[in-house]
């Protein structure tokens, strides 16, 4: 089967600071990918530009078929308007590590807002589907509390239920448990230990070392805008190939040591 | 100031001494006087004639004159909310031409003075003796003269609406700057287009930041409507000016429009609270956005 997302030498910056200096990456379908890396080593750009949100400046960066912003037409690649952005992350549910949930929206519209005004589907319908996505992440009773009356682990809940209310055929996590207190972690690594059994294909950039040696696939581990190793994530744990995988590695770990 | 006594060792009461705030007395006494002297001179005055104030007060045409005030500032508040949205979306716009555009009419119409605008709108038919609507190179279309469309009312509206429009562009940008980037990358993310975005997630977030503030251009734009008087547009100043040249009680028809005035104020800033009361604590939770100063903040306030 192709691969769901396949980066070869893609290249990113942001005026004169190179961010991502060839990264070859590649997701299976039905794949849980976890990324690790120090902050700054260009791992959330490059989940970034798996969905466009940011522009690749060189090498391909292929997702769900498409070279990502441009097609090819009589030999010549043309950029994607932005019509055609919006129809390409259409089927990529993405959630983020500030939670980023329509401030004016309950639990509830913001799990229907896009089925209605991107698919346009009916509201009532929209509102019954959101309303089994919201009982799927336990929030069901929750539905009609705006993001401010709700816990970090409920609003991160809701964001994952607003991304699967699209039926997207990849989900890409951003550190989503990163701006969470301790305590309201797990309830978000349930939710998604429940999608990836589930065969969803998954990107996750982390810091739950636990979670990707539980769930993940693949591990890999990113640093200074390139992938420095990568590898089913026991293995890659318990027996780094390289220094800065170690170091990084033992430096999370104690952290967790002496957080718990 | 305490005004429990205190308990001694023995268990009696030692009560407190109140101050004594001369300085602030006499403040207070000098303010007093200075403001009754004011009122007094104007209320005693024997060249104003209460009884004519009195008179006029409902008189038809003053009473006339403040539909028309009404109309005019609703009108035009409409007008210049409506444009003011659209020319800040233009200014945002990514599109330099457009962007440009929406800066220079902003620039216009804040860098010349409003009467001037509604002289320019009044006279417009010496510049265009008719307006055509048609279809280019054909016939088909409609023909109006400018001197029955252009009345004072309308030209009022257009020259305070188009005003307000420029200003309330830059607010409206404003609010649309501060709504978190977040919002608009979740909304790119679940696949709305950059219009869908503004519309259905950054605007409606937007508008509640904007909202408030509306109050105060409504309740400026209620006394700004007494420039129309140059264009005689048959509002509460044109027919309060037009009674005082018959009868030359200029002060007592002042005093009758300044309490109009003051009422339809008073009555805006009633509906303003109330607005900023619903709208008011939405708007800071909005601008906050979900972030760790946002937390931090949130935790600070409670």
């Amino acid at each position: 089967m192709s691969p769901v997302v396949h980066a070869t030498g893609v290249r990113m910056s942001y005026g004169d600071t190179q961010v991502l200096n060839g990264v070859d990456f590649a997701v299976a379908p039905g794949e849980v990918s976890c990324v690790i890396g120090p902050s700054g080593s260009g791992k959330s750009t490059f989940l970034r530009c798996v969905n466009g949100l940011e522009p690749v400046l060189g090498g391909s960066l292929r997702v769900l078929g498409e070279e990502v912003g441009y097609s090819l037409r009589e030999g010549r690649y043309r950029p994607w308007s932005p019509k055609e952005f919006a129809s390409f992350r259409r089927r990529i549910g993405m959630v983020f590590q500030r939670f980023n949930l329509f401030a004016h929206q309950s639990a509830l519209e913001n799990v229907a807002c896009a089925p209605v005004h991107v698919l346009g589907l009916p509201a009532e319908q929209a509102r019954r589907t959101a309303m089994d996505h919201l009982e799927r992440v336990g929030l069901a009773e929750h539905a009609h509390k705006r993001p401010h009356q709700l816990s970090g682990g409920q609003q991160q809940r809701v964001a994952i239920a607003r991304a699967l209310a699209m039926s997207p055929e990849l989900m890409l996590f951003d550190e989503p448990t990163s701006a969470l207190d301790p305590e309201l972690v797990d309830e978000v690594l349930e939710v998604m230990r429940g999608l990836a059994a589930d065969g969803m294909t998954m990107v996750v950039v982390t810091h739950e070392i636990a979670f990707a040696r539980e769930v993940g696939d693949r591990l890999t581990f990113f640093a200074d805008g390139v992938v420095v190793e990568s590898g089913p994530p026991a293995e890659l744990v318990a027996n780094p190939g390289h220094e800065r995988t170690r170091a990084f590695l033992s430096s999370v770990l104690s952290q967790r040591e002496k957080a718990g | 100031m305490r005004t429990e006594p205190f308990t001694g060792p023995s268990g009696e009461r030692i009560p407190v001494v109140r101050t004594r705030r001369w300085g602030r007395l006499a403040a207070a006494a000098v303010a007093i006087l200075v403001v009754g002297w004011l009122v007094y001179v104007m209320v005693v005055n024997p060249r104003l004639h209460w009884d004519k104030v009195a008179e006029y007060l409902f008189h038809d045409r003053i009473l006339d004159g403040i539909w028309v005030t009404i109309e005019i500032s609703v009108l035009a508040t409409v007008l210049g909310l409506l444009l003011g949205v659209g020319m800040a979306i233009l200014r945002l716009s990514h599109n330099p031409v457009l962007s440009g555009l929406a800066t220079l009419y902003i620039w216009f119409f804040r860098g010349t003075p409003v009467l001037v605008q509604l002289i320019f709108w009044y006279n417009l038919a010496f510049l265009f003796p008719e307006l055509v609507l048609k279809i280019p190179f054909t016939m088909i279309g409609v023909k109006w003269d400018t001197n029955e469309v252009m009345t004072g009312f309308t030209a009022a509206m257009l020259g305070l609406g188009l005003n307000l429009a420029a200003y309330f562009a830059e607010t409206v940008r404003a609010g649309i700057q501060a709504v978190d980037k977040g919002q608009t990358e979740a909304a790119y993310a679940l696949g709305m287009t950059p219009a869908k975005r503004m519309r259905v997630i950054v605007l409606p977030q937007a508008l509640r930041i904007i909202i408030p503030p509306t109050g105060n251009e409504f309740i400026s734009m209620l006394k700004t409507t007494s420039l129309v008087y140059v264009v005689a547009g048959h509002d509460l100043m044109t027919n309060a000016s037009q009674i005082y040249k018959a009868n030359n009680l200029i002060m007592e028809l002042l005093i009758v429009a300044s309490l109009w005035y003051m009422l339809m104020t008073a009555i805006a800033t009633f509906l303003q609270s109330r607005l900023e009361r619903r709208f008011g604590s939405d708007a800071v939770r909005l601008v906050r956005g979900g972030g760790r100063g946002a937390r931090l903040l949130s935790k600070a306030a409670a």
